[in-house]
């Protein structure tokens, strides 16, 4: 009998310790896929702060923008639970949540602070209300400018100016023979790139993608409006090649000081006011995105923002990451070990109210820009979808990519601006048509 | 009867190869010059071509953002077995084609090709279920498998056009020694063949290696191999084109060295029975 006893004691006793064992060695893993930018693969480098404190594993899957959306688009539509936290922007969000295949964020914690997200971006990633992602950083676009060329050329850049101001700005800071082109913007086919600018440009000048009734809108005055003074103000002052410039070339022409001003995303600011990449970082200039007088302004809004796909098997751990890395305390983690400049920008409140951050100069016009886009009212006439520099509906990134497509070839000198609006128009009346609208 | 060339002819022509060489060359070239630039200096305008500092810092940091080992032994296990898995099936294919034609082989062989006419997404979602399914979705056995199908249809017709130049009458003596059917392909044909496999293998590990569309969609940290290596590394707002070129060097690294050594091997084999 005390044999049996010693024997079933030592079976429990193994048995314990091997279940303790298993439970240590399987430590929870979660799979997040991102995109690569420097925000970003900063915080892959504080991932390890966070395994320390709540023993979770992170595996990052780190693509290309173009390649993450098709990859996690693929995933969430087949359930195929490879991920445990998706990056997303704001096109993707309110569509995926009305189609339930992201987890609500409607039980963060006391201490998250939701109420502390930027309004703007909240409502970007929300559907009906409900929170889905929460947003990493955000962004807006504003203009960027040399201000010793702007003073040379005897002008000065109002806080908020027109497209007016900005064309003949651009023409008198031009200098062919100095390389200096007076304004750099996008103009590369992609729905992303020159797409997503000529649509912000374009609420600006009173157009918009669609009526009340989801009629394509490219045969107004207002897209012709928009196109031509584009082209003819790039044409006067922008660079050679301009048709397949996107953020890249262009963050390179300005860091190299061949351009007088860019408009584009807010989150360039750090690198052209950085003295290691930029040869022009003392004396860059902020102002808001131009406008007609129409009452809305040229400037998008988007952002980056972690959310978590309705198949995930650590739908528990996936949540304490994302209110880990989306926190104040990751905004104070980064400022303390890289500076208030570096900290993921436009996704809450509380950081604009930072004294220590106030003092980085381009905060202000950021929030400003923020501030002054809504997605839910983008464009002067009424319009039915969401969106500022997209519409979020499932058939826009196909529409949009051909349509900037077609803008492009018409700054190329390819086709003409008539011919481009007219293609534009078939294009997005056949494909709305096919899809039921 | 040779042709004569004079020497003027021949200046010209060997600049024009070596012209077409270098511009072919060209990418590599300033790939590997830009991986020792820092990102300031890869962005110059007017490029700066060698007088530059030389840094380290791009390999550096790719090493300390991802797992490149593990990356480059997925690549070549996918690479590799895919080839071998696509060579043993399609050698029997390639044989019984070859030598023992019936009516409907060449239509078999131009419905084969077909297959690489379709483009490749058109049956992710079929896959992806699937594989799903199967649970298999990043595994490298899924990966051997989806690359061997992919490029079963060329290994077939690269190995039938090598089988068709060898005399079908050895392969009949072979028979009349009483050589069963393994050994006339293991003993007769292979060796007399080898050239043209050899090729076959090493174009098709090249293919897999530099298969960007599946490699991708289908893994996630398991076995994502080198072309989910570089595409980390790509960022549409960034200047990372200097640790882009770095990683880019890292991962053609392995396939470049491979192709040198075997370029002989290569050429030989694209060229078998090209001259009667």
């Amino acid at each position: 009998m005390s044999i049996m006893k010693t024997l079933l004691t030592t079976a429990v006793g193994l048995g314990l310790t091997a279940g303790i064992a298993a439970a240590d060695g399987h430590a929870k893993t979660i799979t997040i896929a991102t995109v690569n930018n420097g925000d970003m693969i900063r915080m892959q480098g504080y991932t390890d702060q966070f395994t320390e404190q709540t023993g979770i594993n992170v595996e990052w899957v780190t693509l290309e923008e173009n390649v993450l959306r098709q990859r996690v688009t693929t995933d969430i539509t087949t359930n195929g639970g490879s991920f445990d936290i998706m990056t997303i922007g704001m096109y993707e969000t309110p569509i995926w949540g009305a189609n339930e295949w992201l987890v609500p964020l409607n039980d963060l914690s006391d201490d998250y602070n939701v109420g502390d997200i930027l309004p703007a971006m909240a409502g970007g990633l929300s559907h009906d209300g409900t929170l889905y992602a929460a947003p990493f950083y955000g962004e807006s676009s504003m203009v960027m400018y040399r201000a010793d060329l702007m003073e040379a050329a005897g002008m000065e850049m109002p806080d908020a100016p027109t497209w007016e101001f900005i064309a003949e700005a651009a023409a008198a800071m031009t200098d062919r023979d100095q390389e200096i082109n007076g304004i750099c913007l996008r103009g590369k086919a992609g729905w992303g790139e020159g797409g997503a600018f000529i649509t912000a440009m374009s609420n600006s000048f009173g157009a918009r993608w669609f009526d009340e009734d989801w009629n394509a809108q490219f045969d107004t005055e207002q897209w012709a409006n928009t196109v031509n003074f584009f082209k003819n103000m790039m044409d006067a002052s922008g660079p050679a090649g301009y048709a397949t410039n996107g953020f890249n070339e262009n963050l390179s022409l300005f860091q190299q000081g061949k351009c007088g001003m860019w408009i584009d995303a807010t989150v360039a600011a750090s690198f052209v006011t950085n003295p290691d990449d930029s040869t022009v970082a003392d004396s860059v200039g902020f102002a808001l995105a131009p406008d007609n007088g129409l009452g809305k302004r040229s400037n998008w809004l988007w952002a980056w923002a972690l959310a978590i796909p309705a198949g995930t098997q650590q739908e528990a751990e996936a949540k304490q990451f994302i209110e880990w890395a989306t926190s104040t305390d990751y905004i104070e983690l980064v400022a303390a070990n890289e500076g208030w400049a570096n900290v993921p920008p436009g996704a809450r409140t509380s950081l604009y109210e930072n004294p220590k951050y106030q003092k980085v100069p381009f905060a202000q016009m950021t929030l400003d820009s923020i501030l002054s886009a809504d997605p839910n009212n983008s464009t002067v006439d009424p319009s039915p979808y969401v969106g500022v520099q997209f519409a979020a509906i499932p058939e826009f990134a196909g529409i949009a990519t051909e349509v900037s497509q077609e803008f492009s070839a018409a700054y190329a000198g390819q086709q003409t601006v008539e011919q481009a609006l007219a293609n534009a128009q078939e294009i997005t009346t056949e494909a709305m048509e096919a899809a039921g609208y | 009867m040779a042709r004569a060339i004079t020497t003027k002819q021949k200046v010209i022509w060997t600049a024009l190869a070596w012209a077409f060489g270098l511009l072919m060359f060209f990418p590599i070239m300033w790939t590997f010059l830009t991986s020792f630039k820092t990102e300031g200096t890869a962005i110059a305008d007017p490029p700066v071509w060698f007088f530059f500092d030389w840094t380290l810092e791009n390999y550096t940091a790719v090493q300390e953002r991802s797992n490149y080992p593990k990356a480059l032994m997925n690549s070549i296990i996918i690479a590799v077995g895919s080839t071998l898995l696509g060579i043993l099936i399609a050698v029997p294919a390639a044989w019984s084609m070859a030598f023992v034609p019936g009516k409907r082989t060449k239509d078999v062989l131009l419905w084969m090709l077909s297959t690489k006419m379709l483009p490749a997404v058109g049956v992710l979602y079929p896959l992806v279920l699937l594989a799903k399914w199967l649970g298999v979705m990043d595994s490298r056995a899924l990966l051997i498998v989806v690359l061997m199908l992919i490029n079963l249809p060329i290994i077939v017709w690269m190995l039938y056009t090598y089988f068709k130049e060898i005399p079908g009458e050895i392969l009949e003596a072979s028979r009349m020694d009483g050589a069963s059917l393994r050994s006339e392909i293991l003993y007769v044909l292979t060796p007399m063949a080898l050239p043209g496999i050899a090729s076959t293998i090493l174009l098709n590990i090249i293919l897999a290696w530099n298969e960007a569309f599946w490699t991708i969609l289908l893994t996630t940290v398991d076995a994502a191999p080198l072309t989910a290596f570089i595409a980390s590394f790509s960022a549409p707002e960034g200047l990372f084109y200097a640790k882009l070129s770095a990683a880019s060097m890292m991962a053609i690294a392995p396939i470049l060295i491979m192709g040198w050594f075997s370029q002989k091997q290569l050429v030989r084999g694209l060229t078998f029975g090209a001259v009667k």
